[in-house]
């Protein structure tokens, strides 16, 4: 993926609110496209199984659909990418109430929040398997690291 | 009058000392003579050991309570705050009925509280108990699943609901130890262990330390029985299987969400069937789709244990016929499905859960395991998505599942026609602010969604049909169909019609963590902002504190009667079980 050198966030933020065409330039190559369907092989109780999709690029650039929860903290570097646009009960402000089929999104640099029920795609290196958020304890099977997005 | 007030300011001005030092369990608890509970005293704040007095009727506190309490010198709040010196004596108990008043004192703090400790009769009115939950179970609800189910001609039902037979009835207070409202843990904690809490707390009191699994523990009813009993247990949920109600039945915790440790609780009693959702929680982390973050495989945990293990409507069909001892149903990763999405809409994940089983399924499958046991059983059953739907205000999937659960009502009643020694309790935990006020015509002219609402004589009746004679409205969205709103709201989008693509997702959370009008029904024909009278930090319709209406048959049936705290509940159900018999009391 296009490389972007490290930006202050005011920087960014500027540049974000001067040229939002500029977060709309393609990629200089297309990364796949992944939906959320294609992202288990199976669903069942005693568990899910990626798809050989998500194994076959695990690694790689790739460019997914969806909406953004609200970050959990405001200080996280990261952010849920959903199916829909998400409520979350009061009772569970933990990771554990999440629907299954969600996808976490560490960016590589700061990015405003777009307002909720936006359709954003979000480019980045797919990265398969358990990892547990340091910071946070947020544990995630599926992420998106190095990542941009920008509104659809 | 000056002397009046200055008499009340006095006794404020008590009341605020008073409250300092808190005394656990809190005042006027009431005990089950002979169950286990912790003794807790939090001081404001920092003493020695040495000068703390306490007494139960005026005498050492340690022969009455069992043993001494352990002395925490300094407890800590968050960020390491001091918050003062503390006793606290696990697994306290009082083997004699009667009044208990302890008095604290300790560095100038006096406190006072009395507990009421009460025994059972010695034989058991019933042999069974099948204790059905609708989770916000609310008047409306009832009235909408009779309309909807049995249909209505010149203001007369056209049939009953098998809830509308039972013959006892009591109102119902639902109010937690912390607040007029109530959530779904505090409430049926009430229900399963007799003692109050505090909103989202489990089997304990909530106490003032920052730790959700510290808090002192009172008995649940499966801990209860397993002690006094050779009973069987049953818990079955539309919900995940360590959602707030189900998980009452077993567990400890002040928060609720400690969802992957409730599985732990559960297999630390090991029910003889558990049936419901939630397998995320069973799975290791390293299973996609676990919601836990340890390694802990607790499907073969279960296994290991004796259970036989269902994941779908089929293996929970054949496991009649099995001869496991204790059966694990598991039908979903997380909250099963509703009855409309399930039998007709095929939305919400049925798509990737295919052949869920419906409450009717399961309360059957739990009812021919649990009668196996010549002892008898407890079953707890619960109609979780009542409550699930009522929150977004999906009032047409709320309504199908109370009619579901009506279903199940009518299995239970079944059971103890045939097996009489059996007290069926039907009710809710708490209310929903939903009222039924008219129809909804689509015939009417015109628009405007609010001008098709049928009010007084203009609401006629509705023209739901059930021409197979499945107890459903064959279409959930005919031309005329109940307007049912609710008295709060966060923003959102009413669109005054059924929502045939899944449950309805009112809301959306913004930047600011507010919960904006969710922009998906904004284009719905006739749809229109309705702006909250909630918090923006609502994200839904919240619970009502209304009382509930519960009703029972069966022996034992005859103490529901007039108005009583959700806490009292329990004492009906032990003394129904004689689960405080004088040859039960030293039970340990």
């Amino acid at each position: 993926m296009t490389k972007t050198k490290p930006m202050r966030r005011r920087t960014l933020l500027g540049l974000l609110a001067a040229l939002p065409v500029l977060t709309r330039v393609p990629r200089a190559h297309a990364a796949t496209e992944v939906g959320f369907d294609d992202l288990y092989g199976s669903v069942g109780v005693l568990g899910l199984t990626f798809s050989d999709t998500v194994k076959r690029l695990n690694g790689q650039s790739v460019t997914m659909s969806g909406f953004m929860a609200p970050p959990l903290k405001a200080e996280a570097t990261f952010f849920v990418l959903t199916e829909i646009p998400m409520s979350i009960c009061p009772f569970c402000s933990s990771d554990s109430d999440w629907p299954d089929n969600i996808v976490v999104v560490y960016l590589d640099a700061a990015q405003t929040f777009v307002q909720p029920g936006t359709r954003i795609s979000v480019s980045g290196m797919l990265d398969v398997g358990t990892w547990t958020d340091p910071e946070t304890g947020f544990v995630s099977r599926l992420r998106l690291r190095s990542a941009r997005y920008w509104s659809v | 009058m000056r002397t009046l007030l200055a008499a009340l300011v006095a006794t404020t001005i008590l009341a605020g000392t008073a409250q300092a030092t808190t005394v656990y369990p809190l005042p006027r608890a009431t005990i089950l003579a002979g169950s286990p509970f912790d003794f807790k005293v939090e001081l404001p704040g920092v003493v020695k050991a040495d000068d703390v007095k306490i007494t139960v009727n005026g005498e050492d506190y340690v022969a009455a309570l069992g043993s001494a309490a352990a002395f925490v010198a300094e407890e800590k709040g968050k960020e390491d705050k001091v918050l003062g010196s503390a006793l606290i004596l696990r697994g306290a108990r009082i083997l004699k009925a009667g009044s208990y008043k302890v008095d604290v004192t300790a560095g100038g703090e006096t406190k006072s509280v009395t507990w009421e400790v009460y025994d059972t009769i010695a034989q058991p009115k019933a042999k069974n108990v099948i204790f059905l939950l609708g989770d916000g179970l609310s008047v409306a609800h009832r009235t909408g699943a009779r309309i909807m189910s049995k249909g209505m001609t010149e203001g007369k039902a056209n049939g009953r609901l098998a809830m509308d037979d039972l013959d006892h009835m009591a109102f119902v207070g639902t109010s937690a130890t912390d607040a007029i409202a109530t959530d779904s843990a505090n409430t049926m904690s009430a229900y399963m262990t007799g003692h109050k809490t505090a909103v989202n707390a489990l089997g304990v009191y909530a106490d003032r330390t920052p730790a959700s699994l510290d808090d002192p523990k009172v008995e649940t009813i499966a801990e209860a029985l397993r002690r006094t009993t050779k009973k069987a247990i049953g818990v079955v949920s539309t919900a995940e299987i360590e959602d707030a109600t189900p998980a009452a039945v077993v567990a400890h915790t002040r928060k609720r969400a400690d969802k992957a440790d409730i599985v732990g609780m559960f297999y630390a009693v090991q029910p003889d069937v558990i049936l419901g959702g939630g397998s995320a929680y069973f799975l290791p982390q390293a299973t996609p789709g676990s919601k836990r973050k340890d390694d802990k495989d607790y499907i073969q945990l279960f296994k290991d244990a004796g259970y036989a293990l269902a994941t779908d409507k089929t293996e929970l069909a054949a496991s009649s016929g099995t001869n496991a001892a204790k059966l694990l149903g598991l039908f979903h990763t997380g909250n099963m499905d509703t009855v409309l999405d399930r039998d007709f809409l095929k939305k919400g994940t049925v798509a990737k859960f295919p052949n869920q089983p419906g409450l009717v399924d399961m309360t059957n499958a739990a009812l021919t395991q649990l009668s196996r046991n010549q002892e008898g059983f407890f079953l707890m059953v619960e109609g979780a998505s009542i409550d699930k739907m009522s929150h977004p205000m999906d009032w047409d999937r709320a309504m199908y599942e109370t009619i579901e659960f009506d279903k199940a009502v009518a299995v239970a009643r079944d059971f103890a026609a045939k097996n009489p020694e059996t007290l069926i309790v039907v009710t809710g935990d708490h209310t929903h602010g939903m009222s039924i006020v008219g129809t909804i015509d689509d015939e009417k002219p015109g628009t405007e969604m609010r001008q098709k609402v049928g009010v007084y004589a203009d609401a006629g009746f509705p023209n739901y049909e059930d021409k197979d004679g499945d107890g459903y409205p064959d279409k959930v969205d005919p031309t005329r169909r109940l307007a049912v709103f609710s008295s709060n709201f966060p923003d959102y989008y009413e669109t005054f019609r059924p929502k045939l693509e899944g449950p309805f997702e009112p809301t959306v959370q913004n930047e600011k963590k507010e919960y904006v009008a969710n922009p998906a029904y904004k284009d719905v024909p006739g749809a229109v902002l309705r702006e909250g009278n909630l918090p923006r930090a609502s994200e839904s319709a919240v619970h009502a504190v209304d009382d509930v209406v519960l009703q029972a048959s069966g022996p034992g049936a005859e103490a529901f009667k007039g108005y009583l705290e959700e806490s009292d509940i329990y004492r009906v159900l032990a003394d129904t079980l004689a689960l405080g018999a004088p040859d039960k009391i030293g039970a340990k």
